[in-house]
């Protein structure tokens, strides 16, 4: 019933996209047959796998690298009043700092490099995972901290079986809305400074007006983020909360 | 009390252990409370409600070292503790929770806690699967896992209906008696102190100091009624005394 159900909100999707691409004209918006062929085509010439790896690469390394950074920073602050103190204006300031700023900075203090366009995307990604992370451990329960210290657990114990566990639903929710947010800030980057990768790609056909490569692109790339969720994030995320009593 | 003293016994010396107010100024919790643990033996530590009991304890594990005084914890120092609320970790089951706690635990003598304590059927359950008295078995068995040298209860079976917490008394009393483990017990119930305790420690009102020592000579497992009901006549009116 679910997957009935879901199956055809996607066929309305594809219907509207249809019914749209009639009215408005194959140039401004192909229909989906055209952009099959297209995709079909991209794949088959090697392209399509070229650049989705590219983009993904580069997403997958941004992505850790903020929510390791991310996670650390938000446990010390949650934790130390002191380090909250001290922090917080950066990440004020870092929070609301337009992604483009943090983009040009970034190319141009340490040139058009892939270095330069990770960090740029990663730094655009911290203070999400940081303020989220943040909240779980302001939150965060001081009797098993005791009875961690009574039972002399070592460090690496507490932090695998006493602090991670309580703070995953945080995790998860930072990784959730950084996931999304790190591929769109990647194509950005892509386009304004690598010379391969999904933003790169789109940045050419905006260039040509060719609206059919810019769709078949985007599409590939959602299918693969989706695959991503269902594969991926959802089966670790009902791991992770097998403890929790189901509701009735 | 000798200075020297056994190495395997508990010394408490506490000059003095105040809080800080809210409204300013300081509140005395303890003061000059001082008594001695024998190796091997059980101590209940019975006094008014609020006299700083759940202080002292947190004292005694080093959960709070802002006091004047000396503590001397049993050769090695290792500690299994109960608290009032099972404390597990309810995503990890019930052995995970017990190897985490007690890292050096053999299989051997995992069985044999779960098979005594009547845990063996519930080994890959989670905490939140469990009634109320299973979770205060598994916290029992965590601090028996751990071979403490010092076992420490705070009130261990407060909030269990009356049979329940007696059938978990009976099983406690069977365990320490067989392990021969030191055990310090704080509890406000004078029944549970005396079913359990070879002495206890009469505590007074805010700020607390032992005001008396109470030895039980009968072994635990086989307490006559007559004695007990002396016994706890007597110390309720000791304890009925000092909180006026």
């Amino acid at each position: 019933m679910n997957a009935a159900l879901r199956l055809f909100s996607l066929f309305l999707l594809v219907a509207a996209w249809y019914a749209g691409s009639e009215i408005a004209g194959q140039r401004l918006l192909p229909g989906p047959q055209t952009v099959g062929r297209t995709l079909l085509a991209e794949a088959q010439s090697g392209a399509l796998a070229f650049h989705l790896g590219a983009t993904l690469a580069r997403v997958a390394v941004a992505f850790v690298i903020a929510m390791a950074a991310g996670t650390a920073l938000g446990i010390w602050m949650g934790r130390s009043r002191l380090a909250d103190r001290l922090a917080d204006p950066w990440l004020v300031a870092l929070l609301n700092l337009p992604a483009l700023v943090i983009i040009v900075l970034a190319y141009v203090w340490a040139g058009l490099t892939e270095t330069a366009a990770i960090a740029a995307v990663a730094l655009n990604k911290l203070p999400n995972a940081t303020v989220t992370v943040r909240e779980g451990a302001r939150s965060l329960d001081r009797q098993l901290d005791e009875m961690a210290q009574v039972f002399l657990m070592s460090r690496w114990t507490r932090l695998r079986h006493v602090l991670i566990p309580q703070l995953a639903p945080y995790l998860a929710a930072a990784a959730r809305s950084g996931l999304s947010l790190v591929w769109k800030i990647v194509l950005i980057v892509e386009l304004l400074g690598r010379s391969n990768g999904v933003g790169f790609e789109i940045g050419i056909a905006f260039q040509l007006f060719d609206v059919t490569r810019i769709l078949a692109y985007a599409i590939a790339f959602v299918l693969v983020m989706l695959a991503i969720e269902t594969f991926l994030v959802q089966p670790i995320e009902r791991h992770v909360s097998r403890w929790r009593p189901r509701a009735a | 009390m000798s200075p020297a003293g056994d190495p395997g016994q508990l010394d408490v010396s506490i000059t003095q252990k105040s809080y800080s107010a809210a409204s300013g100024g300081s509140i005395e919790v303890l003061r000059d409370l001082a008594f001695t643990l024998k190796a091997g033996t059980v101590g209940a530590l019975v006094g008014p409600s609020g006299c700083g009991k759940t202080t002292l304890l947190r004292i005694i594990t080093g959960l709070d070292s802002d006091y004047v005084g000396t503590v001397r914890l049993p050769d090695h120092g290792k500690l299994g503790m109960v608290f009032q609320e099972p404390r597990l970790l309810p995503w990890r089951n019930v052995e995970q929770n017990l190897r985490l706690g007690a890292p050096e635990a053999t299989d051997a003598e995992l069985d044999v806690l779960f098979k005594v304590l009547g845990l063996a059927a519930h080994r890959h359950h989670f905490p939140g699967e469990l009634s109320v008295g299973q979770a205060r078995r598994v916290a029992l068995a965590r601090a028996f896992a751990v071979k403490p040298d010092l076992l420490v209860l705070d009130e261990p079976f407060v909030s269990l209906d009356a049979a329940l917490a007696k059938h978990l008394q009976e099983e406690l009393a069977s365990l320490v008696t067989s392990r021969h483990v030191t055990t310090l017990l704080v509890t406000h119930n004078i029944d549970e102190a005396i079913g359990l305790a070879d002495s206890l420690f009469l505590l007074s009102a805010s700020p607390a100091h032992v005001i008396a020592e109470v030895p039980i000579t009968q072994p635990r497992t086989r307490h006559n009624a007559e004695e007990l009901a002396t016994i706890r006549d007597e110390i309720a009116r000791r304890l009925a005394k000092v909180a006026k």
